[in-house]
């Protein structure tokens, strides 16, 4: 079975060892996810797999047979930017760059179980009538995703602004 | 004039002494660069100071921003590192069969059959030298640090180049290391060089300090860091002919290509590094051994070669900031005025290196005393050299300096707002240099209205929301003002009036190419869509180091050079046919998409014009910026006043920043929107170092016992509260654009502003960082 990555089919490796980081990186020349520590603990190589946000460095490849994997690349249709990514230019929710398309990543799954409304470890009404948009929620559930140049109030901003913005859709 | 220049650039260079030195200092202002205000500095609605979104933003969301590991090359060979496992000693039996057996393995090189290097030429001791140590690479079998590399394996997959490192059998014959730094104080310490000896003495402070009615006398402790950029170190590396080619993450092209030259005994020439984005560097994308094992790998298989160091790789490989042990004392009268200020202490280094955190840099300027001593004395340990990380000197000088200053003022019962306006000095109080430019108190006043300190209550312990004790702290920050000798840009104008800049300088996250399109566009009087920059690339003009905040600086003094040079070419060019015709360059400047007479605008003509007249396609110039002679004629720098809100847990000792304000003065903002992050991210390195950030080292093993991004704990969203930044935007009138440095001074007075506020949340003074719940149960 193969991998779907961004809308194309892959064979999966080989090699069973083979990350699925690691694969996007080194074998489809698709370097836009990035490795920061590749031992789950930065965020960066963040990727979503069939819509979740998965960390592509603990994930290997072969688990992917039969899954759709969108990086970084697969975001955004055709040379347009995601929303995020406008949101992430407009608020300067970056620096380097680096840890970049894997808070973006991050995000978009992020958005994704706040629609479907998964609670995170602060979220305190678990009964509720759909979860709160607060700062707090946004920070908490983006804590996995490192940002050493201190990008975080512009990543937080640029998030709010796409969620108040849906929210209100 | 020149004369005087040319003596002053050996002063400089250290080959002519004091005697010069004191002709510097005593010039009229308008001999020295920035004694005529950069006319910029007037220009008050254009793009300086606009709040531009980063130019090669698309590039990073997008992930199409390529950094060292991302360059495709044919043949590509995976590198992979097997470290020491042993302080100190000689490796006795290296058994490589298994891992040369093994799948897709090309090449184990060890120290057997390594090429024969020379040591990478240590920073500082010469203008281009890059490497953080100067040890023989992979040379011997003679071990000095716990995780030298011992073996580095070239294969055909990642894969398999991991998996055959972990099959070099290594055996060892240990020798006693000194890794205990207690043990090594008791041995006898040396004292610190560091851009010249680290000692001075004004007046008796000793006496003074026994005499003062009010007085601090404590000792501060900061620990190992790790700079932790997300990006590993990694390098890409060919030889195509006798030219090395690298793909770097580098921080330090131009120097990194003429260390590597030296270290292969090959030309300058023949090396060339680029450096197009850098995942982060904050002082650790320099030369270490990684990127000169992967060349010399490369050399023997005659194959590319790609290393991406691992996470613990990185803490084996590349030195952090060092530990500090500090004295901090401070003697006052009644009136909170300084009699004696003493800062010494002691760092480790190593016998390898020459960086001695030089921790009194900010107490040189800080304040009005009477009497100074400061001096650092070192250790030498047998561990990885440490290195330059963000503010060196500064962010951990503060934390003792700025939490004595709020010692004294409880003892004295002074709010230490104006404990500090209080000591105010008039100049420089070590090296006696008029300031350029100090507004710190307007700094101090304009972010106490704002962060609504007149709400602090002096004693501590007073406001508590249910479980949540809350205080207040302030800090000074203060980074100098750099301009390192050796900046140079080129100009190239083309036919269809765009302007390409170019200069051997870095982008890091700082936002070079952004403040330097905004600066150039108006200067030249383009838009800021005909500005291109470019820069990472050893083969371009000068050699501006991404450290010291200095690269806006230099490259803005080297483009005000160049464009001198491109005034002249045009009016050249533009002969006798032209409304210029007659100008001298010092009478036209650029403006509307061209030159015109500075003080008869009308007197305009186009650059698409001059060049279209001319029939030619570009006009291309280099301009060298003047040595920084300006920093040895005033006393120059960033200044802020750092506020902040911390909540600790009365039950649990858990401290939250709850609120933070950083109030700068750090001369013309550039840009508003990136220097504001560059503020942020200081501030929030800052409240790593103050509340988590330690490097743990085995004093028995001298290993690191935390090397990855899991147990060295950096600033998560969650720890990171809304920060606020403002600023006094006052120009400096002697540096290129009024500017001063951004990158760097965010990080200095956060780890006391926050331990300040913990003393007035809780009545606890916590002097060794970081700020542990365990510290404050
Ligand atoms: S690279 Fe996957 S979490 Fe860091
Ligand atoms: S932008 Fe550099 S690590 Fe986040």
């Amino acid at each position: 079975m193969a991998i779907t990555i961004n809308g194309s089919d892959v064979e999966a490796p080989g090699d069973a060892r083979v990350s699925l980081l690691d694969l996007v990186r080194d074998r489809l020349n698709l370097p836009g996810t990035k490795k920061g520590c590749n031992q789950g603990a930065c965020g960066a190589c963040t990727v979503l797999v069939d819509g979740e946000r998965v960390l592509s460095c603990m994930t290997l490849a072969v688990q992917c047979e039969g899954r759709s994997v969108t990086t970084i690349e697969g975001l955004a249709a055709g040379g347009a930017l995601h929303s995020l990514q406008q949101a992430f230019i407009d608020h300067d929710g970056f620096q380097c760059g680096y840890c970049t398309p894997g808070q973006i990543c991050s995000a978009v799954g992020m958005i994704a179980e706040i629609e479907r409304g998964v609670p995170s470890v602060i979220t305190a009404d678990l009964g509720g009538e759909g979860l709160s948009l607060s700062r707090e929620e946004i920070q908490e559930r983006m804590s996995g995703n490192l940002c050493r140049c201190g990008a975080h109030n512009g990543i937080i901003d640029a998030i709010s602004e796409i969620l108040v913005r849906e929210a209100a859709e | 004039m020149s004369n005087f220049v040319e003596n002053a650039k050996q002063a400089v260079q250290g080959a002519a002494q004091a005697a010069m030195q004191k002709a510097v200092e005593l010039a009229p202002d308008s001999w020295i660069p920035g004694g005529r205000p950069d006319p910029l500095i007037d220009r008050k609605h254009g793009l300086i100071g606009a709040q531009t979104s980063r130019v090669d933003g698309s590039l990073k969301v997008r992930g199409a921003a390529p950094f060292a590991a991302e360059f495709p090359l044919e043949g590509l060979l995976y590198a992979a590192v097997t470290f020491s496992t042993i302080a100190k000693g000689r490796i006795t039996t290296l058994d490589t069969a298994e891992a040369e057996a093994a799948p897709g393995v090309v090449l184990v090189m060890t120290h057997r059959n390594a090429p024969r290097m020379r040591p990478m030429p240590l920073f500082l001791t010469s203008q281009k030298a890059a490497g953080g140590d100067d040890l023989p690479v992979m040379q011997d079998d003679r071990i000095h640090w716990n995780g030298q590399p011992v073996a580095l394996v070239l294969a055909e997959t990642q894969e398999q180049a991991d998996h055959a490192a972990s099959l070099v059998r290594v055996a060892y014959e240990v020798e006693p290391a000194l890794l205990s730094f207690a043990e090594a104080k008791a041995k006898g310490t040396e004292p610190g060089i560091f851009m010249g000896p680290m000692k001075l003495e004004i007046g008796d402070p000793e006496a003074a300090l026994a005499a003062a009615p009010h007085k601090v006398d404590t000792v501060y402790r900061t620990p190992r860091h790790s700079h932790n950029a997300i990006e590993l170190h990694a390098a890409t590396v060919a030889w195509q002919g006798d030219t090395l080619r690298v793909h770097d993450a580098s921080q330090a092209v131009a120097h990194t290509a003429w260390s590597l030259a030296e270290i292969f005994g090959i030309d300058e020439s023949n090396v060339h590094v680029t450096s197009p984005f850098v995942g982060g560097g904050f002082g650790g994308k320099s030369l270490w051994h990684h990127q000169v094992l992967a060349a010399a790998a490369s050399k023997l298989t005659g194959r590319p070669v790609r290393i991406v160091l691992s996470r613990e790789g990185v803490y084996r490989l590349v030195g952090g900031r060092t530990l500090t042990e500090q004295r901090l004392a401070l003697g006052a009268r009644d009136d909170g005025t300084l009699d004696a200020i003493i800062h010494t202490g002691t760092v480790a280094m190593t016998p390898h290196n020459a960086m001695p955190e030089p921790f009194i840099l900010p107490t040189q300027s800080a304040y009005a005393a009477r009497s100074i001593k400061l001096d650092v004395e070192v250790v030498k340990l047998d561990m990885l050299a440490n290195t330059f990380m963000r503010a060196p000197g500064e962010s951990v000088g503060t934390f003792a300096l700025e939490s004595a200053m709020d010692e004294l003022a409880v003892e004295l019962g002074m709010d230490p707002v104006e404990l500090r306006i209080r000591n105010e000095p008039e100049k420089d109080p070590t090296s006696g240099l008029p300031f350029s430019s100090r507004h710190i108190v307007d700094a101090y006043r304009m972010g106490a209205e704002r962060f609504g300190w007149s709400a602090r209550s002096a004693t501590p312990g007073m406001r508590r929301e249910g479980e949540w004790l809350i205080g207040m702290g302030v800090a000074t920050a203060t980074y100098p003002y750099h301009r390192m000798p050796g900046g140079a840009a080129r100009l190239t104008l083309t036919r269809d009036g765009r302007v390409t800049v170019e200069a051997a300088a870095h982008e890091m996250g700082m936002g070079t190419a952004t403040a330097q399109s905004q600066i150039t566009a108006e200067r030249l009087g383009l838009s800021l869509d005909q500005v291109t920059v470019h820069y990472g690339d050893s083969a371009m003009p000068g050699m501006i180091l991404a450290g010291g905040s200095q690269q806006t600086a230099s490259i803005g003094a080297a483009v005000i050079a160049a464009q001198r040079e491109l005034v002249a070419e045009l009016l050249k060019l533009a002969g006798n046919d032209s409304p210029l015709a007659g100008l001298k360059p010092d009478e036209v400047g650029g403006m509307n998409g061209g030159l015109a007479k500075l003080d008869e605008p009308d007197r305009f003509e186009s650059y698409v014009s001059i060049l279209t007249r001319a029939n030619s396609d570009e006009v291309s110039v280099v301009g060298n910026a003047p040595m920084p002679l300006e920093t040895q004629h005033w006393s120059m720098h960033s200044y802020g006043a750092m506020f902040c809100e911390v909540r600790v847990n009365a039950i649990t000792g858990e401290p939250r920043v709850s609120r933070f304000l950083g109030s700068f003065d750090c001369g013309r903002i550039i840009n508003a929107k990136t220097a504001a992050s560059q503020f942020r991210g200081g501030i929030i390195m800052g409240l790593g170092l103050a509340l988590m950030e330690e490097t743990v080292f085995d004093e028995r093993s001298g290993r690191i016992m935390n090397p990855s991004m899991a147990e060295y704990h950096v600033p998560v969203h969650m720890d990171v509260p809304e920060i606020d930044v403002i600023w006094t935007d006052i120009a400096d009138p002697h540096t290129p654009m009024g500017a001063h440095g951004v990158g760097e001074i965010g990080i200095t007075g956060v780890g006391a502003a926050v331990a300040n506020a913990v003393y007035n949340a809780t009545g606890k003074r916590v002097r060794d960082l970081p700020i542990t719940l365990d510290k404050l149960m």
